[in-house]
């Protein structure tokens, strides 16, 4: 479309408006409702909703959403280009494969797993503690770019209680208030009260490993999970029912109300406060801000009918995914962009993942059933992550929780065979028929240090359907998370050998980071927090340095990623933020931060 | 305002503005696309030719579980390339096409139809050059096996700007799915598949037997239309 | 900018200026207000009955008062349609007879009744004559507002004097003739509109009349939950044993065990009332509205009164019943097992105040298996409350079983875990079917993979 025709159209102006709505839109939408604040959240996915988008007699169908990406983004509209390393030229993801973003109302958190973790303390002081307790080498090596976040768990801990209430989170606690507690992960931070509903109940390989797990003297404990085990009113009034491990859970929206995602634990509320207007189908094509750039006006928009919109708004809240967050801040000119050549610049800075391997276990004479499943259906060990174990002499930083998972069978996808066999014929078909129900995988969820050459830009070439260019990912794993995940997977294979199994297949990390295979949408970076505005975009509540009435959610505010789910951390730091603009910023709207 | 084609992701759908409660109408449902009618509509008859050898062997027949042939794999290739997925519509194939790296992904400038279509008549066109008998079909299965092991590790090259591997790990991927589907989707049929693995298909509540450890779960395969207990008289 | 969006624009009340794109930076203002800067915005239906009311408004007592019966008497559940104005009507009722839309009853004084005079609108309520002399429809419940006291209609009136003015008309009624001729209607009352003032029953406690006084009056529960004859008045006789009503069955509220209220204890009603849902049910169909608009925002003793009332009313006669045949249980229970338990679970049986358990259920036993048949295919959303504001949903089943299936996986349910009631023939699915329009798929706003 030509730009000088292009008719904009001035809408009324509003408090605060929320640029996408998933978790984060959602959370800070009903915080800012609550304060009485009008607000507008402008999604350029469609409406969905339990009853009518994932209902019990259509979500369980593996082509139509694992293989179909039917409610996932659909790159044929918007994608992003990837390369591994500058020297190369950075092509589209034209098919989704590594990570499976989100779209629609609620996106990500409508088929997400609900894994609900919480960041151990040491993570938000990366850079500080393992400097001091391993050296200066250990935060340097490798080019790492490893920073402490500006907040600590203490800061958060309310937080992660309010999100874990919100979702009627399933667990045991390990750590109440101090106090170590059976059950639960003795290694976690203290939390201020017991998780809100008990854990699930284990199957049948979950069981054998937290067993091979003890067995080992590591400390199994039930994965923490928004998979409901019964059923749950939270604060808002808003009701979750008792999941039935029917193993259509991550990639699958949840026909039952027992996972909690935006549609289950807020919007039953915040849809009639009468100051909430959700629009869906509207996408910001970027933030306007005043002539200086030092505050935004509101943001422009555009419909699935091609009309464009301006959208005046006192506060702007990027509450999109991360790598939507970090295009806008590069499209609208919020901060200065990142450049790896020089180290300069801090938008884009820091992109970070999840560094993931597993190991298949095979036995002949048990039957697993792997089709009862959940998302977030595990036992765990957190013995291995973070800075739960000294690595002196590794060679690396970091870690991983190792999980004795069952999110669902779902053949397509989660038919294991053993090491050896071809991937098609007589041979292949024997093995996954032998092994289906025999079989299961160990997760091994590692951390994500940031490096140097890890960065996202926008593209130079490559175009989006409005004219606007494509992010850019360059992105390696280090020699850091190599060395990491080798030591992690091996921690896994002595635990799947400890379950006296027939045979076990180990998936290490190798090589580099591949835009195929699926490995998990747990994208960080680029956006990160910071206590100084020249090492980060956003202050610890997540507003931007340089434009002070715009905030930026999610996982982008993560200076590097740690070995845990990121859902919970980022849904905390959403309270965390909302709670400092509603007690502070609307007094006073400018910097909360000096 | 253009009469905008509904849509299952982020632009096309009618914008809408939602206040005051959550919206619901009667009767509504994401129905899942199924498919019906008989024969092929995408394949022409040489394509349909290769398609039924050549998935013939990444799945083949015996006792243990039905062949992919058998499970009606040719049929689901056949309306998922007529469909949405053959004309890419959850692809991104915009300009520039270099080749890149492996680690880069797909980087055709082809939708799944039309990689199909010209990979077929390459790899018919490589079979005709290098063997005494003119397309794949008519190989014998040891030779069938060969082609497909030098597409899926890349040595046989292919003419027509397909790239063997990417084509061979499409029609692999797409093999399994149409095996291991719902029936709805014209393969797997009678859920002789998940019956040879054991999976009990759209089954939702399991709670009765998560702590029922190393026990057979009784329940029969189900798609999402049913399964022969829902009609038996 | 088409001509839709300007019309979506206004019925929001948004302000809308054409600029030119590169104005916008400086349409805005530069400078940061103290928040909230913009803090009006529309009333809601639910806002519009529950905000508070300030002690500094002038006849603050009876707007108030005004404002808890217009909810009691569910006045929002006819007077809202569907995108519409808080009580500017317009919903489309299908009576037996015809269709009729709700009048505005905002205080707009040229569509609604802000030029009413107080006796005007008593007259109304208490003998279904409208501001002009004319009858009005009886599809208005003028039959059980007759019952309601000089003063609650005078605060209902004040009450609706004070709300804002929305100048609407509804569209025209369609009703055949002579149906159309209102004075028909004098007719009707003649024979049928034989309801008297209240009349409290002093052999009764205190609560139980104040329970019959909102129950038979403003409440006019009885208007979907007792039969009508042929002429759409109500069979007297059977005050309260359930009825159909649009494709719906409004259930039994007498004590039967079976179909009634017998299993429910006076607080598991008095909690059905607050939120829509209890250990026994959920509040679905046109009841959806009434916990929402009506029911949810009345206080506890009133909510009580009505289920004490409710509990002694006359047992309804049971019905009996037939042997299902065994291949329809059989396949009914397969297709249980693998389509309903998800929400039900194996057994039926539920999860409390999320979805119903099935045994000794009322809703599956009542005699006319139009509601399930309904609740089947189209699906139900249980109504919603400060307290308890998740819709939760059942989906709709049309595009995934055929009429003789939902026969058969409704045949047993009415015949399983301790419910008895006639087995559900194809051919009455096949016409609930017809009549909700679901024969072709109802897709949403996702379906864009359909080839």
């Amino acid at each position: 479309m030509d730009a000088e025709l292009t008719v904009t159209t001035t809408l009324k102006p509003v408090d605060a408006v929320l640029v996408g709505f998933g978790w984060t839109g959602a959370i800070m939408g009903q915080q800012l409702c609550d304060a009485g604040l009008n607000v507008v959240a402008l999604e350029r996915g469609p409406w969905r909703d339990t009853a009518t988008d994932f209902a019990t007699g259509f979500a369980q169908d593996e082509l139509r959403y694992m293989w179909r990406h039917h409610l996932f983004q659909n790159v044929a509209y918007d994608t992003l280009t990837i390369r591994n390393n500058t020297s190369q030229q950075a092509l589209p993801m034209r098919r989704l494969g590594a990570f499976l973003l989100g779209t629609g109302v609620g996106s990500g958190g409508v088929h997400w797993n609900g894994q609900i973790w919480r960041f151990l303390p040491s993570d938000f002081v990366t850079r500080s503690h393992n400097q001091q307790r391993y050296g200066q080498k250990a935060v340097s090596d490798y080019d790492l770019t490893v920073q402490d976040w500006g907040v600590t768990y203490g800061d958060l801990e309310p937080y992660y209680d309010q999100f874990d209430k919100l979702c009627g989170t399933s667990g045991k606690a390990g750590n109440l208030n101090g106090d170590i507690q059976p059950g639960g992960n003795p290694f976690e931070g203290p939390r201020s009260s017991e998780y809100p509903t008990p854990p699930m109940v284990q199957t049948y390989a979950p069981t054998l490993f937290g067993q091979a797990a003890a067995g080992l003297g590591h400390h199994p404990f039930p994965h923490p999970t928004g998979n409901l085990s019964e059923s749950y009113v939270n604060p808002l009034g808003a009701q979750l029912g008792a999941c039935t491990y029917c193993g259509f859970c991550e990639k699958f929206g949840c026909g039952n109300y027992s996972k909690a995602s935006p549609q289950t634990t807020v919007l039953p509320y915040l849809m009639a406060k009468p100051n909430f207007t959700l629009k869906t189908e509207c996408e910001v094509l970027r933030v306007e801000l005043t002539p200086d750039g030092k505050r935004s006006t509101g943001v422009t928009y555009v419909n699935s009918a091609g009309e464009e919109f301006f959208q005046p708004a006192e506060i702007v809240i990027l509450s999109a995914y991360v790598l939507q967050n970090v295009r806008l801040l590069l499209l609208s000119g919020i901060g200065k962009p990142y450049d790896p050549g020089t180290g300069e610049g801090v938008v884009g800075k820091n992109y970070a993942y999840q560094t993931m391997s597993s190991v298949n276990v095979f036995f002949d004479d048990k039957i697993l059933n792997p089709f009862i499943g959940a998302g977030a259906l595990a036992t765990v060990i957190d013995d291995f992550n973070g800075d739960n174990f000294d690595h002196s002499g590794l060679g690396f930083i970091g870690g991983a929780y190792i999980a004795g998972m069952v999110t669902g069978g779902r053949p397509i996808e989660m038919i294991y065979t053993p090491d050896g066999t071809p991937a098609w014929g007589l041979e292949w078909k024997h093995a996954a028929a032998k092994n289906y129900l025999r079989s299961f995988s160990i997760s091994v969820h590692g951390s994500c240090m940031s490096h140097r050459g890890n960065y996202l830009d926008l593209d130079p070439t490559y175009r989006d359907v409005h004219g606007r260019p494509m992010l850019r990912m360059t992105f390696d794993f280090t020699d850091n998370e190599h060395k990491m995940s080798d030591y992690l997977t091996d921690r896994a294979a002595e635990v799947a050998r400890a379950m006296n199994p027939r045979e076990i297949r180990l998936n290490r990390r190798t090589g580099s980071f591949n835009v195929t295979p699926y490995q998990t949408t747990h994208n960080t970076g680029g956006a990160i927090m910071g206590d100084n505005p020249s090492d980060s975009v956003v202050n610890k509540y997540l507003q931007c340095w340089d434009v002070p009435n715009v905030f930026s959610m999610g996982a982008g505010a993560f200076p590097q990623n740690a070995g845990y789910n990121p859902t919970g951390t980022v849904a905390a730091l959403t309270y965390h933020a909302a709670h400092e603009i509603t007690t502070r910023y609307l007094k006073n709207p400018g910097p909360l931060v000096q | 305002m253009a009469a905008a084609a509904i849509h299952d992701g982020e632009l096309g759908a009618p914008a809408q503005t939602f206040r005051g409660s959550v919206p619901w109408r009667e009767g509504t449902a994401d129905v899942p696309p199924g498919v019906s009618g008989p024969g092929y509509v995408y394949f022409e008859p040489a394509e349909a030719a290769f398609i039924e050898a050549a998935v013939g062997r990444l799945i083949p027949n015996d006792q243990v579980g039905p062949g992919a042939i058998e499970a009606g794999v040719p049929f689901f290739l056949d309306r998922q390339l007529a469909g949405p997925f053959g004309r890419g519509d959850h692809y991104y194939l915009g300009g520039p096409w270099p080749k890149g790296t492996p680690e880069q992904g797909y980087q055709s400038r082809f939708s799944p139809a039309q990689l199909y279509r010209a990979a077929i008549a390459a790899i018919d066109s490589y079979v005709g050059a290098t063997f005494d008998r003119a397309v794949f079909s008519k190989l014998a299965t040891d030779e069938q096996d060969k082609v497909l092991k030098g597409l899926e590790s890349g040595e046989i090259g292919l003419d027509g700007g397909v790239d063997a591997r990417s084509f061979f790990a499409m029609l692999l991927q797409n093999t399994k799915e149409g095996y291991f589907s719902d029936p709805i989707y014209g393969g797997n049929r009678d859920m002789a598949a998940w019956k040879m693995i054991g999976f009990p298909g759209a089954h939702y509540d399991y709670k009765e037997w998560v702590s029922r450890h190393g026990e057979r779960v009784p329940y029969p395969p189900v798609g999402l239309k049913g399964r022969p207990g829902w009609t038996q008289s | 900018m088409s001509p839709l969006f300007r019309l979506r624009a206004q019925v929001l009340g948004v302000g809308v200026v054409v600029t030119i794109l590169g104005f916008t930076g400086l349409a805005a203002s530069q400078s940061p207000a103290i928040l909230p800067a913009q803090s009006t915005w529309a009333l809601t239906a639910t806002g519009l009955l529950s905000q508070p009311i300030a002690d500094s408004t002038p006849d603050a007592a009876q707007l108030r008062r005004g404002q808890y019966l217009v909810a009691a008497g569910d006045c929002m559940s006819c007077h809202l349609r569907d995108g519409g104005q808080p009580l500017a009507g317009g919903l489309r009722l299908n009576t037996p007879f015809g269709v009729i839309y709700s009048a505005n009853i905002t205080s707009d004084t040229q569509t609604g009744i802000g030029a009413w005079t107080n006796d005007q609108f008593y007259h109304a309520m208490h003998d279904g004559i409208g501001m002009h002399g004319e009858n009005l429809y009886p599809a208005f419940p003028y039959p059980w507002f007759r019952r309601v006291s000089r003063d609650d209609v005078d605060a209902i009136f004040a009450f609706l004097k004070s709300t804002p003015a929305v100048n609407y008309t509804p569209p025209a009624n369609d009703l055949p003739f002579p149906l159309s001729i209102r004075s028909m209607v004098k007719g009707w009352n003649m024979f049928f509109f034989n309801s008297r003032d209240f009349q409290a029953d002093p052999r009764q406690s205190g609560e139980w009349n104040r329970g019959a006084y909102l129950v038979n009056g403003l409440g006019h529960c009885g208007g979907c939950h007792t039969p009508k004859n042929a002429l759409g008045a109500d069979r007297s006789s059977q005050e309260l044993y359930g009825a159909r009503l649009d494709n719906w069955v409004a259930p039994d509220l007498t004590g039967n065990d079976r179909t009634g209220l017998g299993g429910w204890s006076i607080d598991d009603v008095a909690e059905y009332l607050r939120n829509g849902r209890n250990t026994h049910a959920g509040a679905g169909g046109a009841m959806a509205d009434v916990v929402t608009y009506s029911t949810s925002l009345m206080s506890d003793e009133d909510r009580r009164a009505m289920a004490v009332y409710l509990k002694s009313q006359t047992v309804s006669p049971s019905v009996s019943h037939q042997q299902p045949d065994s291949g329809a249980m059989r396949r009914g229970a397969a297709i249980y097992s693998d389509a309903c338990a998800s929400c039900h679970l194996e057994d039926g049986v539920g999860q409390p105040r999320l979805f119903p358990p099935l045994g000794h259920n009322a809703m599956l036993q009542q005699a006319d298996a139009t509601g399930l048949e309904h609740l089947v295919l189209a699906g139900g959303r249980i109504g919603t409350s400060a307290s308890r504001p998740s819709p939760l949903t059942m989906p709709s089943f049309a595009w995934k079983l055929s009429d003789s299936e939902i026969a058969d996986v409704t045949t047993y349910l009415r015949n399983s875990w301790g419910n008895l009631a006639s087995a559900v023939s194809v051919a009455e699915v096949h016409d609930v079917r017809h009549r909700l329009g679901l024969q072709a798929t109802q897709l949403t706003v996702n379906s864009g993979d359909q080839n």
